[in-house]
């Protein structure tokens, strides 16, 4: 789990272009989808794609999305739930 | 008199900056990317969603904030009353490319919504006006080259009519590494200063023509 | 006195119809165009509907009565029938005249059709597809092609501003005459459909699988269309010195931006408020003297809500009519702004107020509902038109009678 959640920092840095950020600037619980990190309905697309390329995880509704993409824990709990190896 | 006055201008090119015809920085042997990242590092923007931004927008933010910092300070022209006209002869086709890229392999089909919202050339008049908080009225037009007639016309119609009292106005042109880029704040006024100029096509060609 | 514009000119092609009185006899009937993809070739066929306009590139060559080369972009094509209309309309197909006579056309696609053709081929193998198909690509092409087809010279713009581009190229013609740079200006867009913006739009997950729904409680999305429409503006010298035939009157016109997001628009419709002051300030008009407002209802969550709390705040309790005609055309994207500038003169000429197909439930957050039904044998003095682009750049032209 440690392992995902870190690799997943890194992807989302890169997906979402935070440049100015480091991975330890993000808290696995904290919800991704507040002012803290400045997310917005783009980036949420784009982690879906993200979630989907490398991690084969189809996001379908809305509904869906807000819960999967919550905080980075929450993403992380939804592949390992997937089953599909990641590493 | 009231008059309209060109009170500032850029130019990026060749991977250099200049306003007001000064040089102001430069960053050789660095493609387009790592340019624009340093000439924001170096104008200390403190707008981290500049790296979301494809190159033509970057290229425009970086433009305009080159224009609105006098004396090291951001000027706030937020409201209405200013305009951002524009102009480039290949849209957004530097972003395009990108595009088209990831949605032609049936087997690897991943469009990044990311880059597709940005292959319109108008988002980067949207990307300004959400950091300075401009409502006034937009326009981007696609020519085969800068036209200052049109464009002096254009805005002195919009200033006449007291639709706007200033205006962002330029040539904004990415193409892989080769950009072009002249932006002018252009401001009615009746207390002009040293260092305004007249707006006339003339001046607005110099301007892109100069060589620095 | 800035000096007044006159609609004299209207042509259109679209799912609904080739031609203005095909567009009409769609309206009347309530026949909607949109369906399942026949033109377009996609991994999406079947699961997104469409409103194509329902011709090949071959059969648009010859509406276009141009020579069959294969050559020109589908955008160029549905181009030139539709300004083609426009002039014929306006009595300049022959002959354009000695007034001072632009073209301001407006696209977001360009060539794209044929650069995909070509890139099928490029992408197999280096040296494969015919540089023709490139040629086209830029959106200054289509809009030369036009210019060229009917042999206007004084002046020739291309604006590329989303879904407000063609609005805009009304707004800025209009702006062209009354500042007296022009006499007469052939003003609209076109957009052909391609997988380019298919497949953009479906990654932004904004696409109504069951065709779009604007202002619907239960709407989830738009429908990408595709078509042209232009309209022939003089002013009132040339129209006075030739005595032509009016259509009706631009009035007034507004741009602003929303200020807010890349691609979203800002919960309580800022920029949309702002646009439809403006061009209400334009004209002189007031709130009450709009009998009817074409919305730009593409029936995204998004937009919708946006525009409907916009048109609540500028109109307060009037009960001021408001329609979208998207659920029958689709969204033409560039050429939106035209196509419904054609749409609400063929209102106003006709006494007509389109219904809203696909709504069935009032939203929750508004007060106000779209038009159920046609409404026929009214009249329409004032009619306002919105178009509101990505990048937050929002359009409103306002037509009157004459």
């Amino acid at each position: 789990m440690e392992k995902l959640v870190q690799t997943l920092k890194e992807e989302i840095i890169e997906a979402l272009n935070l440049v100015e950020m480091v991975p330890e600037d993000i808290n696995e619980e904290a919800p991704l989808f507040v002012d803290g990190l400045g997310l917005d309905s783009i980036d949420a697309l784009e982690l879906t794609v993200l979630l989907e390329k490398k991690y084969g995880i189809k996001i379908k509704t809305a509904e869906e999305g807000k819960k999967i993409l919550y905080s980075v824990k929450s993403m992380a709990d939804c592949i390992i739930a997937g089953g599909k190896a990641w590493d | 008199m009231t008059g309209y006055y060109i009170t500032g201008y850029c130019i990026i090119r060749n991977n250099e900056a200049s306003v007001n015809g000064k040089p102001v920085f430069s960053a050789h042997g660095k493609n387009t990317r790592e340019f624009f990242t340093d000439l924001y590092k170096f104008l200390d923007s403190d707008y981290p969603k500049f790296h979301k931004m494809d190159n033509l927008c970057k290229l425009g933010f970086l433009s305009s904030e080159l224009i609105l910092k006098k004396n090291g300070v951001r000027t706030i022209f937020s409201g209405s009353d200013t305009g951002v006209i524009l102009a480039n002869s290949s849209s957004s086709l530097d972003t395009d490319r990108m595009h088209q890229v990831t949605i032609i392999n049936r087997a690897a089909y991943f469009p990044s919504p990311a880059v597709f919202v940005y292959t319109l050339p108008n988002i980067v008049i949207g990307e300004i006006c959400i950091r300075n908080k401009i409502t006034g009225e937009g326009s981007f037009f696609i020519q085969e080259k800068l036209n200052p007639v049109f464009l002096t016309d254009y805005i002195r119609c919009l200033l006449d009519c007291e639709i706007i009292n200033r205006c962002i106005a330029g040539w904004l042109q990415v193409d892989g590494d080769d950009c072009d880029a002249m932006m002018c704040l252009i401001e009615k006024t009746d207390k002009p200063i040293s260092g305004f100029v007249n707006f006339e096509p003339s001046v607005i060609r110099d301007i892109y023509n100069l060589r620095i | 006195m800035a000096v007044r514009v006159f609609v004299t000119g209207i042509g259109i092609i679209s799912s609904i119809g080739f031609n203005c009185e095909e567009t009409e006899d769609s309206l009347k009937s309530g026949k909607t165009g949109i369906g399942t993809m026949k033109n377009l070739v996609s991994v999406h066929s079947g699961e997104i509907p469409v409103a194509e306009v329902p011709a090949s590139n071959e059969e648009l060559e010859d509406l276009a009565r141009i020579r069959k080369t294969g050559y020109s972009s589908r955008t160029t094509l549905l181009g030139i029938i539709a300004a083609g209309e426009a002039l014929r309309c306006s009595g300049l197909d022959e002959d354009i005249g000695s007034f001072r006579t632009g073209l301001i056309s407006a696209t977001t696609v360009g060539g794209m059709d044929r650069s995909e053709k070509f890139f099928k081929s490029y992408i197999q193998h280096k040296s494969g597809g015919r540089l023709r198909y490139i040629v086209t690509h830029d959106c200054g092409d289509s809009t030369a092609a036009i210019a060229d087809t009917f042999g206007i010279r004084d002046h020739v713009s291309t604006i590329s501003t989303a879904c407000s581009s063609s609005a805009n190229a009304i707004l800025t013609g209009a702006r062209l005459i009354k500042g007296g740079l022009l006499d007469r200006v052939i003003a609209g867009g076109t957009d052909a459909l391609s997988l380019f913006t298919l497949n953009g739009f479906n990654s932004l997950m904004i696409l109504d699988k069951k065709g779009c729904r604007p202002f619907d409680e239960d709407r989830n999305g738009l429908t990408l269309g595709e078509g042209s429409a232009f309209i022939v503006m003089e002013s009132e010298t040339v129209t006075a010195r030739i005595g032509k035939k009016l259509l009706c009157e631009v009035s007034g016109y507004g741009n602003a931006c929303d200020a807010y997001h890349q691609t979203a628009s800002s919960p309580e419709g800022g920029g949309a408020y702002l646009s439809m002051k403006q061009a209400l300030h334009c004209s002189g008009l007031t709130p009450d003297m709009i009998d009817y407002i074409n919305a730009h209802g593409t029936g995204t969550k998004n937009n919708d809500l946006s525009e409907g709390r916009a048109i609540e705040r500028l109109f307060g309790y009037l009960p001021v009519k408001f329609s979208s005609t998207k659920a029958f055309t689709g969204h033409t994207l560039g050429a939106a702004g035209a196509v419904e500038a054609v749409l609400g003169i063929m209102a106003i000429r006709n006494g007509w107020i389109y219904p809203n197909p696909g709504f069935a439930r009032q939203m929750s957050e508004l007060r106000i509902t779209p038009e159920k039904k046609l409404i026929r044998n009214t009249r329409i003095r004032n009619l306002m038109s919105n178009s509101f682009g990505f990048g937050g750049n929002n359009t409103s032209l306002i037509f009157s009678e004459c």
